[in-house]
Parts: C-alpha cells; sequence; structure tokens
C-alpha cells in the first residue's frame, strides 16, 4: 500500500508558491462552505422559508427543533440500520470470496488463469451500476426484488478487492508458507493463520473503500427497493429532500442531511489517516 | 504453489519416485484455483456477465403492447433509440459533462497536490478539507447544493447578489444547469483524485528538480519538463476512474434536476432509468445500457496497460 509519507523535495520552488497559497485557501472555503452551511442551518430556529437561511454566521441561539422534525418525517433509525447491514453484509461476503480469489491468483497455478484474470479485470470497468436493467431482472428471477439481500447480491465478488488481497499475499514471503507446510498446515490452515493475519492492513484498506461507497450508493437500491420500510438512508434521504423542498423546509433538510453524513464524518474524524491511504490504494471504487 | 513441490523435488535425492506426487500435487494446485475462485465467479456469472448476455438478448426484442409476448426486432431497439432526441441530448449531454469534468479536475487536483504536498500541521487540515467530500453520499451533496443553488435567497445568490445585480437560475436555467452539475460533480470528485496526484509526486525524484533549478529552469518549465513526465501513468489513471465516474455516478440529477429542464441535464444513465422505471420499455433501455458497456468498453481498452500497471500486472 502506498502511503503519503512526508514530502520530498517535490515541490520545492514551484509554481504554486508563486500563483499564491491564498488561492489554495480560497479553494478550502468554497470546499467547506456547504457543511458550514448544513450545520449553521440545522440549528437554526424558524426553519419555514428561505429567506435569511442562507447565512453561514450563527447568530441566534441554536435549537434542535429541526432535528426533531427530520427525526419525526423519516425513519432514520431504520434507514441507518438499512444502510449498515447492507454495506457490512456486503464487506462480510466480499471479505471470503476476495481472499479465496486472491489467494488462487497469488500463490496457485492453473491453466487458464491468465484469461481469468482478464474476467475479473473486465468488471472493474463494467461496473455493475450501468448494469441496473438486467441485474434487476436478475434479482427479479431470484425472487429478490425489494430485499435488502436484492441490493447486496450484486456486490458479493468483488474484482477489485481481488486484486487488492491478490498483491497483499504476493507480498508475504513464500519461505511463511513453506514452513507451515513443513509443519504439515493444509491451504485453508495457511491461509487462516499466515495469510489472512498477515494482510490485515489490506482488509482494513478494502473494508473503509468497500463500505463507504455501499453506504453512499443511491440508484441501485432505489430500483430494488419499493417498500419505504426497506430503504436505506440515500435513497431515504432523496425522498425526504424532495417532501421538505415542497414545504421549503431547508432548516429541515439540513438536519436530515446531517443526520446521514455523520456517521462518516465520525469516521472520518477519528481514522484520518487510514481513510485517506484507503483511498489511495483503491483506485477503483 | 507448484514451484514448491518441483523446489522440493530438485532438492530430494528420492526425486525419481517423487514424481508422481508432485503430478498430482500440481493438479491438486488446479483444482483448488478453480475451487477459491468459484464463489466470486459464481457472483460475477450472475450479475455481470449473465446479465450482459441477457442484455444483449433483450435488446434484440420488442414487446407489442402490454402484456404481450416479445418479439424478435433485430436492430429496432437500437434504432430506436439512436434516433430518440431524447437519448441525442443525454448523450451529447453526457460528452460536455465528461469533458469539462474531468479535465478542470485534473488540472486542479494537481494543482491542490503541488500546493499541499508537504505534510505540514496546516496542509494536512486542508487535504482532509478537499477530500471530506468524496466520502458524502452523493445524494447528501446534492441536498446541501439544492439550497446553495437556490435562486434568490440561496447560499451562492444571497453571497453574490452584492457583486451580481442578476444571477442566473442555476438549476433552472435549461443553458447553465449543467454546468451548475459539473461544479458539484468537481467539488466531490476533486479532492479524491489529489490523492493520486500526491502518491505520484513522491516518486519524482529530488534530484531531477535539482537539476532543473540549476539549469535555470522556470517554475512553468520544471512543471512541463520534470512534474508532468513523471506523473504521465498516475494521469493517465486518475482520467480512467475520473471517466469512469462520469458515467456511473449521476446521483444528484435525481435531486437537483431530474433531468431538465428541457433534458439539458439528462445523462446517459439518468436516461436508462427513466426508460426501465418510468417507461417500461426495457429493449431501449437495454441498447442504450449496451451502448454504454460498448463506451465503458472502449475506455477500457484504450486504458488496459494503464489499469493492468495499477493492479500489479497479470498474472
Amino acid at each position: 500500500m502506498r502511503e503519503i509519507s512526508t514530502a520530498t523535495l517535490a515541490t520545492r520552488h514551484e509554481i504554486t508558491p508563486k500563483l499564491g497559497y491564498l488561492l489554495v485557501l480560497g479553494a478550502a472555503f468554497i470546499w467547506v462552505v456547504p457543511f458550514l452551511w448544513m450545520i449553521v442551518a440545522a440549528f437554526r430556529p424558524g426553519a419555514y422559508g428561505a429567506i435569511g437561511m442562507a447565512s453561514i454566521l450563527p447568530d441566534y441561539i441554536p435549537t434542535l427543533a429541526n432535528f426533531a422534525e427530520a427525526w419525526a418525517s423519516a425513519d432514520f433509525p431504520r434507514q441507518t440500520l438499512n444502510s449498515a447491514i447492507i454495506a457490512f453484509g456486503i464487506l462480510a461476503v466480499q471479505m471470503v470470496t476476495i481472499t479465496l480469489a486472491g489467494f488462487a491468483f497469488a500463490r496457485l497455478e492453473f491453466p487458464g488463469k491468465r484469461v481469468l484474470f482478464y474476467v475479473f479485470l473486465l468488471q472493474l470497468m463494467l461496473a455493475p451500476v450501468v448494469l441496473i436493467v438486467p441485474n434487476l431482472q436478475m434479482i427479479a428471477k431470484l425472487g429478490l426484488y425489494d430485499t435488502l439481500l436484492g441490493v447486496m447480491a450484486p456486490y458479493f465478488a468483488s474484482a477489485f478487492g481481488t486484486f487488492l488481497m491478490r498483491q497483499a499475499f504476493n507480498d508475504i514471503p513464500r519461505e511463511l508458507e513453506d514452513a507451515a507446510m513443513l509443519d504439515g498446515a493444509n491451504w485453508w490452515q495457511r491461509i487462516r493463520f499466515i495469510y489472512v493475519p498477515l494482510a490485515r492492513p489490506a482488509f482494513i484498506a478494502f473494508g473503509i473503500v468497500s463500505v463507504t461507497s455501499h453506504w453512499n450508493e443511491f440508484i441501485w437500491p432505489l430500483m430494488v427497493i419499493n417498500s419505504p420500510e426497506n430503504r436505506p438512508l440515500t435513497v431515504g434521504l432523496s425522498a425526504f429532500t424532495r417532501g421538505q423542498e415542497g414545504a421549503q423546509a431547508w432548516g429541515v433538510i439540513a438536519a436530515g442531511t446531517l443526520f446521514v453524513i455523520a456517521p462518516l464524518a465520525i469516521g472520518f474524524l477519528g481514522f484520518q489517516r487510514r481513510f485517506v491511504n484507503s483511498f489511495v490504494s483503491s483506485g477503483i471504487k | 504453489m507448484t514451484d514448491i513441490p518441483i523446489h522440493e523435488a530438485m532438492m530430494a535425492p528420492r526425486a525419481a519416485w517423487k514424481v508422481a506426487p508432485v503430478l498430482s500435487q500440481i493438479r491438486w494446485s488446479g483444482f483448488l484455483g478453480y475451487a477459491l475462485l468459484a464463489p466470486s465467479l459464481i457472483f460475477l456469472g450472475l450479475f455481470t456477465y449473465g446479465p450482459i448476455a441477457q442484455l444483449m438478448a433483450d435488446s434484440l426484442f420488442v414487446r407489442k403492447g402490454i402484456g404481450a409476448a416479445t418479439e424478435f426486432a433485430g436492430l429496432t431497439n437500437y434504432k430506436a433509440v439512436l434516433a430518440d432526441p431524447s437519448f441525442h441530448h443525454a448523450l451529447v449531454n453526457n460528452v460536455i459533462f465528461a469533458v469539462l469534468t474531468v479535465v478542470p479536475s485534473l488540472v486542479l487536483s494537481l494543482f491542490l497536490a503541488m500546493a499541499l504536498v508537504h505534510s505540514t500541521r496546516v496542509n494536512s487540515a486542508l487535504r482532509a478539507v478537499f477530500f471530506f467530500p468524496v466520502l458524502v453520499p452523493l445524494v447528501a451533496a446534492a441536498s446541501l447544493f439544492l439550497f446553495v443553488f437556490l435562486p434568490g435567497v440561496g447560499l451562492i445568490d444571497h453571497y453574490l447578489a452584492r457583486f451580481f445585480v442578476n444571477p442566473p437560475n442555476w438549476l433552472g436555467n435549461p443553458d447553465i444547469a449543467l454546468y451548475s452539475l459539473i461544479g458539484v460533480t468537481i467539488w466531490k470528485n476533486a479532492g479524491y483524485y489529489m490523492l493520486f496526484f500526491l502518491a505520484g509526486l513522491q516518486s519524482v525524484p529530488p534530484d531531477a528538480y535539482e537539476a532543473a533549478y540549476l539549469d535555470g529552469a522556470s517554475p512553468w518549465q520544471r512543471l512541463k519538463y520534470v512534474t508532468l513526465p513523471y506523473l504521465k501513468p498516475t494521469i493517465a489513471f486518475v482520467a480512467v476512474i475520473s471517466l469512469l465516474n462520469i458515467i456511473t455516478q449521476v446521483d444528484h440529477v435525481f435531486v437537483l434536476t431530474k433531468g431538465g429542464p428541457s433534458e439539458s441535464t439528462s445523462l446517459v444513465l439518468f436516461y436508462i432509468y427513466q426508460q426501465a422505471v418510468e417507461s417500461y420499455d426495457i429493449g431501449k433501455a437495454s441498447a442504450a445500457t449496451f451502448i454504454s458497456l460498448l463506451a465503458l468498453l472502449g475506455i477500457t481498452l484504450t486504458s488496459l496497460r494503464t489499469l493492468e500497471r495499477s493492479f500489479g500486472g497479470a498474472a
């Protein structure tokens, strides 16, 4: 896994100081303003109507009224649970499939290995999200329409995860495995007690990227899920936003959006380096 | 695993009578290989390759009337899609969207990476600021931008009204709405691409800079002749993933514009969704999906080497 280590001399005397650090600071302000507004607006009293809502200065006594209303008008706990089931359910199955496939590509020789490698590689590009229509038909055929399992199933195999694990397993010295073989360890014991523990950083990196991308996914669950009680947060939020937009309840929208963003934001604040390094190693989500 | 038994066989003086076990080891390794790939291959078959076959079949049939059986129709669906002005709009929009998102994103993320390459406390905080939108669901970002773009009283107009007399209707004006979506997309993803450039900049040898500096190269010359050549693989890689993102991430269209006004922000994947879910025209949706798959395939084939490099090369 590549890391962003301390900087090299790479950009000493480079252009950017001349263009101005100020530009970067200005851009950073633009980047952060929508979130700043979200927080200020979510605590702003008298949330109806849009006049005066735009101020990003907290010139008021904060209130939780917007949160209470958001909480009452959409089933956030249920949707959070659904999102969590989807994201962690996918991850649990992926952990098994990518470990086995990664080990096969890293350590075993068999005819057709190269062709199979390309079968996996191609899937990176034929992103499941483009296949929403035929995948939905398959889900319906399997009787999984309007179920959380139906949302999860297309992601159970992960080409990206397989390559990541292949890479991680390749980096583990073969001598360790040879030693275990002499001790009579079978293939499963070697995976379980040598490869998996030593590849922990790769698993964590993959886990972060996988959970984030499926927590955030929208179109596919929108296609598969019909009943409101099976909606994940993203689908719930879009329905919620549509309703509140009509009422011009911008403070309530800000509060609802805050509910959705909060879990990942807390994770990010706690494990910033891990998140960043995971995404660097991801390349393709 | 095969080389282990072979290696063993060469080491052992009793190599001759060990040949049979070695062969069976190889066979076992082959069998194990397929067995371990099987779970992944089953899911890939069920949800990528099977549906693609299904897709090709579906795109060749039409349903005559509600509830009627499907009939073989050859390329009718493709002709219908290609003749559909809505598809044209979506396709043209998608091309504009792609070019005007990918190029500025690349330039901006490279600029940010160069500015923030030194790991100081402030720079780490700034990197986090630029990266944070990457983690946020696109739908949630869109919910916020709904207010940012709100005419008259929204965030942009509230603050820019001091400078502009007549700010445009960011999402309501068909000439502008697509650019507003482009702005959201750049905001959302630039921090992600910045990470790759930050990593890529580590691979530029400091000596090369020193040499160029001592030779009196101007900053622009150093960018052109030192930095960019070393970053070529990173640029190619980021270009590929940003193109993929353009084709696959259209969630904000659903929240912000629903493809409007007058289809000015309809993108291909949104069109596919509309055909399938709102018009129940699976034939047309399938044909449009197949056309997008061809586009993805084109991107893949032109970038196969970039991808292989990123994933450590073929077996």
